[in-house]
């Protein structure tokens, strides 16, 4: 590391969006750390893709890069072919819940699946925020949202482990009161091949914790930090046991052939035969 | 292929778009299996990798457009086809492509709908689709080829458009043109013209809603380009709330596309200016015109046409045109009628002949074209 961390000079000079007390200053802070701990003095190798919701503006346009902010959903596809096309740039997703495992479920299934060579960062603040707190695949059972006001009846999407099964080369879910492990965690995913998912469970203050009976921010950080459990650890207990935790750490590191290195070596092999024709 | 010499063969539509896409530079595909288009992403899967483009089957229409889109800002000439459920699903993206000012290709194969309709059969119905699909104010561009000739030049001229005016472009072809086989004359590749997008020079900085259509850049290329299809301004940055740079966002690109009509619109016609009745029609059903048009002639019947090359924007000039000779103008069109408002919207004061024919994809016939030319006497 060359100087000093300032994530101004990663970024355009712009307000940020988010409100007092948002998880997501954390996340973005965060995520540029790692870039710059790995070295990199500026975001020219990089190209971010997001979609719609509040994760979603982390990148763009505030990172001083190229950003394509696409339609609530499909910020997956578009960083698919981005990384097809441009395999030498490292293609980052960011995005809320309702964003990557709501609307956009298929997508990040299926980019899992083929191995896709980007990094898929969610900002799980388990609401809709953006529209005012509405139940989201992810709020926890039971839980008063705008439209839950008798509580949520319907049970929470596990995203990290569904990633797992999907066939990810790397999965975690962090949250933003344990930004070390998240770091480390994005460093890690920036430096390997496929499909990477990190999950990070963060604050809404706004839209989600006052309805959910949380006080302040400073309460909801306390809760994701005495309900965390590490993925070890959360083996040997119950779902019911499971039922309000947060299980954190990483749940998948592996090599799989990716769908860039399959692509690439395709064209090689049609354009081989063709020569033989 | 020759690029010297002019060569024959004898393709179906959704062949000659496999050769003609990729002579015009596409370079990425991306779509879901759906009929009657399904021709097109198996010759690409096998036509693009040999030319160092990339194939994918998506795991939905919504996933293709997407794929597509990030394509196209990667640097890249791309496209898509489909056929109306798929077009259906594909248009919220777009209205994203049209608003980011993104060049792509959309190739709708029409079946008959709406729903599942009749997944295998002929029609014409997604006219108006390809027109106003998407929500807001947008302008379009769709071209309709009659002939495997045509599903040939018009998949270049498609690509051609698009790069030129930075905005999607619709193919609206229909089954029978996409699996009918015909011979097909394919020029020198070195006369076709093949346009390209215009690129920024290093350190220019605004690359939308420009008067002329604005340079783009790919990502990558190391422009910091921020694409939203949120109101943007020339720079691209956000103006969520601002009812001006709405208004002259929206008004240029809609202007990039109806300002240039002139250039955009092509129309084959026939007789218009001496003729006592006019027919307007596109895609497969002109086909039944020519020979109606022949036989009403040789009976001393001055009878006139258009046929529509280019549906979107609207061929208005030429309808008129029609409209100050015929006393009645006929529509035959495989719908209820979406050409025929049209025609009525410019020829207000002329009869329109609606001659509507919809389901298991029977054609309209000479014969049926040619008892309505006669209906109202020599």
């Amino acid at each position: 590391m060359s100087e000093e961390f300032s994530s101004r000079k990663y970024m355009r000079d712009l307000k940020l969006p988010f409100c007092p007390g948002c998880g997501l200053f954390s996340l973005g802070d965060t995520f540029l750390k790692a870039v710059h701990e790995l070295g990199h003095e500026n975001l020219n190798g990089f190209c971010f893709a997001s979609g719609i919701g509040c994760s979603s503006w982390i990148p763009s346009p505030y990172f001083l890069a190229d950003s394509i902010h696409t339609l609530h959903g499909r910020s997956i596809p578009v960083a698919t072919s981005i990384k097809l096309v441009r395999p030498d740039l490292s293609v980052v997703v960011f995005g809320g819940d309702g964003d990557i495992v709501g609307i956009g479920l298929s997508h990040f299934v299926h980019a899992a699946r083929r191995n896709t060579d980007i990094l898929v960062i969610m900002g799980n603040n388990m609401v809709y925020g953006m529209t005012g707190g509405q139940v989201a695949p992810t709020t926890p059972f039971k839980t008063q949202t705008t439209t839950t006001p008798y509580g949520s009846f319907e049970h929470p999407l596990d995203a990290a482990r569904l990633a797992v099964a999907a066939g990810a080369a790397y999965s975690a879910r962090w949250t933003t009161a344990h930004l070390k492990e998240l770091k480390e965690s994005i460093k890690t995913a920036l430096q390997m091949p496929g499909f990477k998912f990190i999950e990070v469970v963060t604050q809404c203050p706004t839209a989600y914790g006052r309805r959910a009976g949380f006080k302040d921010v400073g309460e909801m950080l306390k809760h994701f930090r005495e309900n965390a459990v590490g993925a070890q650890q959360a083996e040997k207990m119950s779902e019911e046991e499971l039922e309000t935790k947060i299980v954190v750490g990483e749940f998948v590191k592996r090599k799989r052939p990716t769908l860039v290195e399959a692509v690439y070596a395709m064209i090689k092999e049609a354009k081989t035969s063709d020569e033989q024709d | 292929m020759k690029t010297k010499e002019t060569t024959t063969y004898f393709w179906s539509g959704n062949e000659a778009c496999v050769e003609a896409a990729i002579i015009a530079g596409c370079q990425f595909f991306a779509g879901y299996p759906i009929s009657p288009s399904n021709e097109i992403p198996e010759g690409l899967s096998e036509r693009l990798p040999k030319v160092d483009g990339i194939f994918m089957q998506m795991e939905d229409e919504l996933a293709s457009i997407g794929a597509v889109m990030g394509a196209s800002w990667a640097g890249k000439k791309a496209m898509t086809a489909t056929s109306g459920p798929g077009f259906s699903l594909m248009q919220e993206t777009i209205g994203w492509g049209f608003m980011t000012e993104t060049p792509c290709v959309i190739v709708d194969v029409q079946r008959v709908g709406p729903g599942t309709g009749q997944a295998t059969k002929c029609a014409q119905g997604d006219l108006m689709q390809a027109r106003w699909g998407t929500h807001g104010d947008y302008a379009a561009i769709a071209l309709s080829p009659n002939s495997v000739q045509e599903m040939f030049d018009l998949t270049i001229r498609a690509f051609n458009l698009a790069e030129k005016y930075r905005t999607p472009v619709v193919l609206l072809a229909d089954e029978t043109i996409a699996h009918v086989r015909e011979q097909i004359t394919v020029p020198p590749l070195k006369s076709l013209e093949i346009v390209n997008r215009k690129k920024p020079k290093t350190g220019e900085t605004e690359f939308f809603g420009l008067e002329e259509v604005a340079p783009m850049p790919a990502v990558g290329e190391g422009f910091n380009v921020a694409v939203t299809a949120s109101t943007h301004d020339e720079r691209g940055v956000r103006f969520t709330q601002d009812a001006t740079v709405h208004r002259r966002m929206l008004e240029s690109l809609n202007a990039k596309i109806d300002g240039h009509a002139g250039d955009i619109v092509e129309v084959e016609s026939h007789n218009v200016d001496d003729c006592r009745v006019g027919i307007v029609s596109f895609g497969c059903t002109s086909r039944a015109v020519y020979e109606a048009v022949e036989r009403a002639e040789a009976l001393g019947t001055k009878t006139g046409y258009i046929r529509l090359k280019t549906v979107w924007p609207f061929p208005d000039e030429a309808v008129r045109r029609l409209a100050k000779s015929a006393e009645r103008i006929i529509v035959p069109e495989m719908n209820l009628g979406q050409v025929a408002r049209e025609v009525q919207r410019v020829a207000c004061k002329t009869e329109i002949v609606k001659l509507n024919k919809i389901g298991g994809g029977e054609l309209i016939t000479p014969e049926e074209v040619f008892n309505k030319i006669v209906e109202g006497g020599k």
